[in-house]
């Protein structure tokens, strides 16, 4: 007598590869839904936004009419609080990222400093923005400044550039160490001229894309004090200052249409921007990929 | 401490000569943890003759020719006991720095390792860390040295292009152009020949010949023939001990140990 | 021969001479692993700030508002004078887990079922096509879904729902919220469903499953704590999620939930009062803390809560 009565088996087979395909189905569908977003989203945007684009919304003011105003004391207040964020953020990321992977002893204090970086992550902005509002913009008395919003954004990507910068320096291959210690090269020696820049790639990619990610940015920064209606562009790094996305904001919501029109125009250009951040990171990351 | 073998009579070949020895190793003993790996170790090692050694996997062979540049100190849980002395300076003296000491000792290593940098400066590197930065001088440098390693006319015409587009032989011989371009005094070679095709040894093995005439060497090899056919004198390490050490001819024809005559002959290892 | 004996003896006499030169290079060992070490420590001190900060100014908040009515009062108002004033943060808090449940119910079978289509049927090349544009899914930035939220969704939900829906309401920020987390949550969870050996599968498949019984059976359980511990982050993120639910949610803080009416968020309301003109040192100044505080242990929460689940409960393959 067989253990196994083929005859429903072979009858369940059926309704089996039925539920498959079905199950398949909803998972395309489920899958394309982020496609069908997408879709749907930048054409809304290039719909709404593409009537006001032009040379002078790049080139004027903020304005109370629809449309004389444009974006740019947000473009240059992005600007200079990039200006602020990139470099601060790439020395204290890259170098906390070398202390943990090349100095640091395997002890608790190090696993302490990784755990933190992993929770910091997890922050939200909005929190970073409570933090920059205390430390930098009254405790340090810098004011609603560029330079207390540079430096909030700098801590706000820090974990992002730790990470990325950490497994840039990992893919470094041990051997190559090993063959400078052995000509005699100091640790210095071989971090700055071997480990630096056979991972700078690989930490390039990532501090681009956290920089990208602080470019898009708004919460933080009004919660630090940055302005929302600017006819002037910052003058030093203790100047006030709008940013782009806090510019977007404040068109978004206010209640006429025309304004609506203006923010998607806004919005484009803050997208085109974050392509060609996202394109270089890319593109840095495919010319030197596996190397080793 | 017997420090009185420092200038004694080494023998070589059938006649007696005078030869300086460059390494004293006296009583050395070095732990992974509690793994004994190498076990109250004491040999020189001569000057401008190439010592091979050889032994199973395992034995320590790796881990004794890097307790010569103290490469082996990066692994944390290392311990060591007894002294290396080199030229009249015992190295794990604190007052003996290892850069200055692998500035002396150089290395070749088992796998190619060149930078990912240009042929060019991959050789400038040694002279460039140790402060070197006449670009004439470098130039003369870099290219005495691939000459040195018998690979100059096959890179010449392409000194800035990456290492990493040469092939696995000259990678090698580039890495041993490295290592003559801060003219060490010792050339210390793991297994060097272990992962190039039998041209690319062929010549790395002509080049031990030829550069032992300015170096001193050490090379670890599995390859008995190998040893044989390139060193003067071979250590047969085995469990971390030096079974027996003389001159190659000697040790292959006439072994006077029972388990080196084993090794040799392929009964073990 | 004897040209080249006088280089060599040259370049070893350069080496030594440069000896001199390492007390200036010994220098720099010392200090440098020090100044990495500083940036190390920064990361600790933004922490730390960030405790700081909202503990003392919390501390404030509570000196002038009973910590009993901040969390048994319903009512959040505090935008009146002094003593009328409600600082319930359990207004804010529904707002807050509104958004955030509808975000989930959004973003878990959608991320779930796009992540097991990925690691189970796609072929390499729909993976190649796909990944990239769930990277830029979760690449746009707050605002822009914000303004996607209020300009679209809205006023499509406005004709679907029969009687109509608020301009501000909690579905659509919760919808869009979801929609920004689905990337997240699909990637984590292919990265944990990838994790699964082969030799799993094909063995199930060996006796004949489909590949949705091996998925069902065989992948997800076996990357169950990698899934889940996506969902935890992603209600983590969609907690501390700010501009959609200011843009598009509304400022009207309420324990009393109707998804179709405005509501306001913990985040919605410090930015409220980040905008307006809330003097240093008022009672409403100090309260963005105290609600920054009740933020963060959320979220901080959540983040430990998955660590802890992909820490234990990981698959020893
Ligand atoms: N980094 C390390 N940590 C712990 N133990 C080690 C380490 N390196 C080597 N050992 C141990 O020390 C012993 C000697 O190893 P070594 O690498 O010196 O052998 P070997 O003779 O070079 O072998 P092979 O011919 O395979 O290269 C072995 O038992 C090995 O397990
Ligand atoms: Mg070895």
């Amino acid at each position: 007598m067989a253990l196994i009565n083929k005859e429903s088996v072979k009858k369940k087979m059926g309704s089996r590869i039925a539920a498959n395909n079905f199950a398949k189905f909803l998972f395309i569908l489920a899958t394309s839904f982020s496609l069908l977003v997408l879709g749907v989203l930048l054409f809304r945007i290039l719909d709404e936004g593409l009537p006001y684009l032009s040379l002078d919304f790049i080139t004027s003011f903020a304005s109370r009419l629809p449309e004389r105003a444009g974006i740019w004391a947000a473009l240059v207040g992005t600007i200079w609080i990039m200006t602020v964020t990139a470099p601060v953020s790439f020395i204290l990321g890259v170098g906390t990222a070398i202390y943990l992977e090349e100095y640091a002893k395997k002890n608790a204090f190090t696993k302490f400093v990784q755990i933190n970086i992993a929770n910091l992550a997890g922050v939200p902005s909005i929190v970073f923005g409570l933090l920059g509002l205390t430390i930098f913009v009254r405790l340090a008395g810098l004011g609603s400044s560029v330079l207390a919003g540079g430096l909030t954004m700098s801590l706000l990507i820090l974990p992002v550039i730790v990470v990325a910068s950490q497994e840039a320096i990992r893919t470094v291959p041990k051997e190559i160490r090993e063959a400078s210690f052995g000509m005699g090269a100091t640790k210095w020696q071989t971090i700055r001229r071997i480990v630096f820049p056979a991972a700078l790639p690989g930490i390039l990619t990532g501090t681009i894309l956290a920089l990208s990610r602080a470019v898009g940015e708004t919460a933080p920064l009004l919660v630090v004090g940055a302005l929302a209606y600017v006819a002037f562009v910052p003058e030093n790094l203790l100047s006030s200052f709008t940013v782009l996305p806090i510019q977007l904001y404040n068109w978004t919501s206010r209640p006429q249409e025309d304004f609506h029109m203006l923010a998607a125009s806004g919005i484009i250009i803050l997208m085109i921007i974050l392509l060609i951040m996202n394109s270089i990171a890319v593109y840095i990351r495919n010319k030197f990929h596996k190397r080793f | 401490m017997d420090i009185t073998i420092n200038k004694k009579s080494v023998q070589k070949g059938k006649e007696e000569q005078e030869v300086t020895p460059v390494f004293n190793i006296n009583n050395l003993n070095l732990w992974y943890g509690q793994d004994h790996a190498l076990k109250d170790i004491k040999f020189d090692i001569p000057e401008k003759q190439v010592t091979a050694i050889i032994g199973p996997s395992g034995c320590g062979k790796s881990t004794f020719i890097k307790t010569l540049n103290r490469m082996v100190e990066m692994v944390p849980i290392v311990r060591m006991s007894g002294e290396i002395i080199y030229r009249d300076k015992n190295i794990f003296d604190p007052k003996y720095g290892v850069e200055e000491l692998r500035t002396q000792v150089g290395m070749v290593f088992q796998k190619p390792n060149p930078f990912p940098k240009s042929i060019y400066d991959n050789v400038a590197y040694g002279p460039r860390i140790h402060g070197i930065k006449n670009k004439k001088v470098l130039d003369e440098v870099v290219e005495k040295s691939l000459r040195g390693a018998a690979i100059w006319d096959e890179v010449k015409d392409r000194l800035n292009e990456n290492a990493f587009g040469l092939s696995g032989g000259q990678q090698q011989r580039l890495c041993i152009a490295r290592c003559l371009a801060i003219e060490p005094d010792v050339i210390l070679m793991d297994e060097p020949t272990s992962a190039l095709d039998p041209i690319s040894t062929l010549k790395v093995e002509e080049l031990v010949q030829e550069l032992k005439k300015e170096y001193s060497i050490v090379i670890v090899t599995h390859n008995m023939q190998q040893a044989a056919r390139i060193s003067d004198r071979t250590a047969f390490f085995l469990n971390g001990e030096v079974v027996e050490y003389t001159d190659t001819s000697t040790l292959f024809s006439n072994p006077s140990d029972k388990r080196t005559e084993d090794y040799i002959t392929g009964r073990f290892g | 021969m004897t040209t080249d004996k006088k280089n060599q003896n040259s370049i070893r006499a350069m080496i030594k001479e440069n000896k001199s030169r390492r007390s200036q290079s010994a220098v720099m060992e010392k200090v440098v692993p020090k100044f990495f070490m500083i940036c190390a420590v920064i990361s600790i001190f933004t922490t730390l700030g960030i405790v700081f900060t909202l503990l003392t100014e919390t501390f404030t908040f509570f000196s002038r508002v009973s910590i009993v009515e901040f969390f048994t009062n319903t009512h959040w108002f505090p935008f009146t004078a002094d003593d009328n004033a409600d600082y319930g943060i359990l207004a804010l808090v529904m707002g807050t887990l509104t958004v955030t449940a509808i975000a989930m119910v959004v973003a878990i079978p959608v991320g779930l079922a796009a992540a097991i289509y990925l690691s189970e049927y796609a072929s390499a090349k729909t993976r190649k096509f796909i990944k990239p544009i769930l990277e830029v899914l979760a690449g746009i930035p707050t605002i822009v879904y914000g303004f996607f939220a209020l300009t679209f969704v809205t006023p499509v939900l406005d004709s679907i729902i029969p009687g109509g829906i608020s301009i501000f309401n909690a579905l659509s920020p919760g919808i869009v919220v979801g929609i920004m987390i689905i990337p997240m949550i699909a990637s984590l969870s292919e990265d944990a469903m990838n994790a699964v050996p082969n030799s799993m599968r094909e063995g199930a498949m060996a006796l004949g499953a489909t590949r949705f019984e091996v998925a069902m059976k065989v992948v997800l359980p076996a990357a169950l704590s990698g899934v889940i511990a996506s969902f935890v982050l992603g209600i983590s993120r969609a907690i501390g999620e700010t501009m959609i639910v200011t843009i598009a949610g509304g400022s009207r803080p309420t324990a009393d939930i109707n998804i179709t009416e405005s509501i306001q968020t913990m985040t919605a309301y410090i930015v409220q009062v980040s905008q307006g003109d809330t003097g240093y040192g008022t009672t409403i100044y100090y309260s963005i803390y105290a609600v920054g505080m009740t933020l963060f242990v959320f979220t901080l929460i959540m983040n430990l809560l998955a660590q802890f689940i992909s820490r234990k409960f990981r698959e020893e393959y």
